[in-house]
């Protein structure tokens, strides 16, 4: 018995592909909201067409790919045991990638249901309804013939998120189709926002969050080649995190026609789910201890270790900025996309990025990346691109909030809406400068990642023998 | 029947059991050896085999 890596092969080549494109869009639309002229009076680069294809690229595309590729390698790895139903799971591979391109076809041309995170229409919707059981299918059954007695716990995590993903995609997305591109929600008014924000949160919560942990959990302890500090610390972790998460949904919707009891729900949910987070972020670190030395030469530690920091931080801002006041000042201020590319581009990438330049040699026979300095780079180069982006996001966003909520004695508002956009252009010139960095570093990544996988045939690489 | 305060207390007492049971349960004594096993799991080479490295006195 071998183990089936062609398949991981393809989802770490297509993870590097999608995140460049999905950034580059990023880059473009930050570049637009800088000088609005850039969108070239054509209405497939407009910002409203172009901003969930930028979301949608780098979260079920890079992320998508990233979460599919290792979890595939983990589970065999960790179960000793070849891939199940393998031409099903080559169908998860192709099948993501036609719902990829049918993405990029559609959100241009705008056609979205409007809907924030499931912008993507019924036929495509369908599409990954098939596509994510088929990968449930593959997944599960290859836990179920398992040559080792334990799950271990990252296989915890990723079943969580594919699990609950499948829940969540389906829940939100039941229409009515009345045209190939049109259906209309079953849902109206604020139940339709509740679930839509249920499943907005729930797709940070299993999607950004779960199974990046499982990512975590394996690739941590791999590259610091020492055990997860706590193994006890994370399977509490695990069903504290995943009892908590589903309620957090309602603090995307403070001060809204939502019934404030549900408000407050969320919001305090929302700051118990502070508690396993840490646990987390701490026992991810922590698995370091002893070996914190390696930092200084392993570049791809650094990513690990920078990425579970931002994770630390966007999981202490989160809890902050769902209670009510603070929502107050903070919502529909750009300090909420500071907050969300703190966890984009500081947890989930940095983690994305550590986890694949584990994992890729490995796949062609090697033992590391074709330039290990080029891996040094790449972290400087990204770790200024999001300290660039957070920071900026951050002064904006505050400023923004303090210039709407100011009165004059009178009772007038202080300032005009259009005076507080002029404020803002700086540090949106700032933040494109950010993001420029961090597409920089991707492709510094692609550079590696041909000379390390270019032309190699490996061989297959035999199953680990069972263990009970 | 959720209205009902009974209902609320009852569910707190035994989402609070679940949960301090979890943190026995995860730290009991009879489990440490099967988690010490797990916890070596992603240290294994693709042998099965867990590599042991030739400077560990740093």
């Amino acid at each position: 018995m071998t183990y089936n890596d062609k398949i991981s092969r393809q989802f770490a080549v297509m993870t590097v592909v999608w995140g460049i494109v999905g950034m580059l869009v990023g880059v473009l639309i930050a570049a637009q909201l800088w000088i609005p002229a850039l969108n070239f009076d054509v209405p497939w680069l407009s910002y409203g067409r172009l901003r969930p294809l930028h979301t949608n690229a780098v979260i079920f595309a890079f992320g998508g790919c990233a979460l599919i590729g290792t979890s595939f390698y983990v589970v065999q790895r960790t179960c000793h045991v070849r891939l199940f139903a393998e031409k099903l799971a080559s169908f998860v591979f192709w099948g993501w990638q036609l719902v990829i391109v049918a993405a990029a076809i559609t959100l241009p041309l705008g056609i979205t249901q409007g809907k924030e995170y499931a912008e993507l229409e019924w036929p495509i919707d369908v599409l990954i309804a098939v596509v994510w059981v088929a990968y449930a299918v593959v997944f599960f059954g290859t836990i179920a013939k398992r040559r080792v007695g334990h799950i271990y716990v990252a296989n915890w995590f990723y079943g969580a998120f594919i699990l609950t993903i499948a829940i969540l995609h389906i829940v939100n997305n039941l229409a009515l189709p009345v045209t190939p591109t049109k259906a209309y929600h079953i849902y109206t008014g604020s139940v339709d926002a509740l679930v839509q924000w249920w499943y907005g949160h729930n797709a940070v919560g299993f999607f950004l969050t779960a199974g990046f942990l499982g990512m975590m959990y394996y690739f941590v302890p791999k590259q610091a080649e020492g055990p997860v500090y706590s193994y006890r610390l994370s399977i509490v972790h695990f069903w504290a995190l995943i009892a908590i998460y589903m309620w957090a949904g309602p603090h995307h919707l403070h001060y809204t026609a939502m019934p404030d009891w549900i408000q407050s729900l969320g919001m305090v949910f929302s700051l118990i789910l502070l508690a396993p987070s840490w646990g987390g972020m701490i026992n991810g670190i922590m698995t370091l201890s002893g070996a914190w030395h390696k930092l200084r030469t392993d570049p791809i530690l650094k990513f690990m270790i920078v990425g579970l920091s931002f994770y630390g931080m966007s999981t202490f801002e989160g809890p902050m900025m769902s209670i009510k006041t603070v929502n107050a000042l903070s919502h529909y201020t750009d300090w909420t996309i500071g907050h969300v590319h703190s966890g984009a581009l500081g947890w989930v990438a940095m983690m994305t990025i550590g986890a694949t330049y584990t994992m890729m040699p490995r796949l062609v026979g090697e033992k590391e990346m074709y330039s290990v300095k080029a891996i040094d780079l790449h972290f400087w180069v990204s770790t200024i691109g999001v300290v660039f982006y957070v920071a900026s996001m951050w002064i904006a966003g505050v400023m923004q909030g303090l210039m709407w909520r100011a009165f004059n004695d009178d009772g007038t508002l202080t300032y005009t809406f259009i005076e507080t956009i002029a404020a803002t252009k700086p540090y949106y010139a700032i933040r494109l400068l950010g993001g420029i960095l961090v597409v920089a570093g991707m492709l510094i990544m692609a550079w590696n990642t041909w000379k390390t996988m270019a032309g190699k045939r490996p061989e297959p690489v035999p199953a680990a023998d069972p263990v009970y | 029947m959720t209205d009902s305060p009974w209902y609320h207390g009852i569910m707190l007492i035994l989402m609070m059991i679940a949960f301090i049971g979890l943190w026995i349960w995860a730290w009991s004594r009879k489990r440490k050896k099967e988690f010490h096993e797990a916890s070596l799991l992603p240290l294994e080479e693709d042998d099965g085999n867990i590599p042991v490295e030739e400077n560990e006195k740093d």
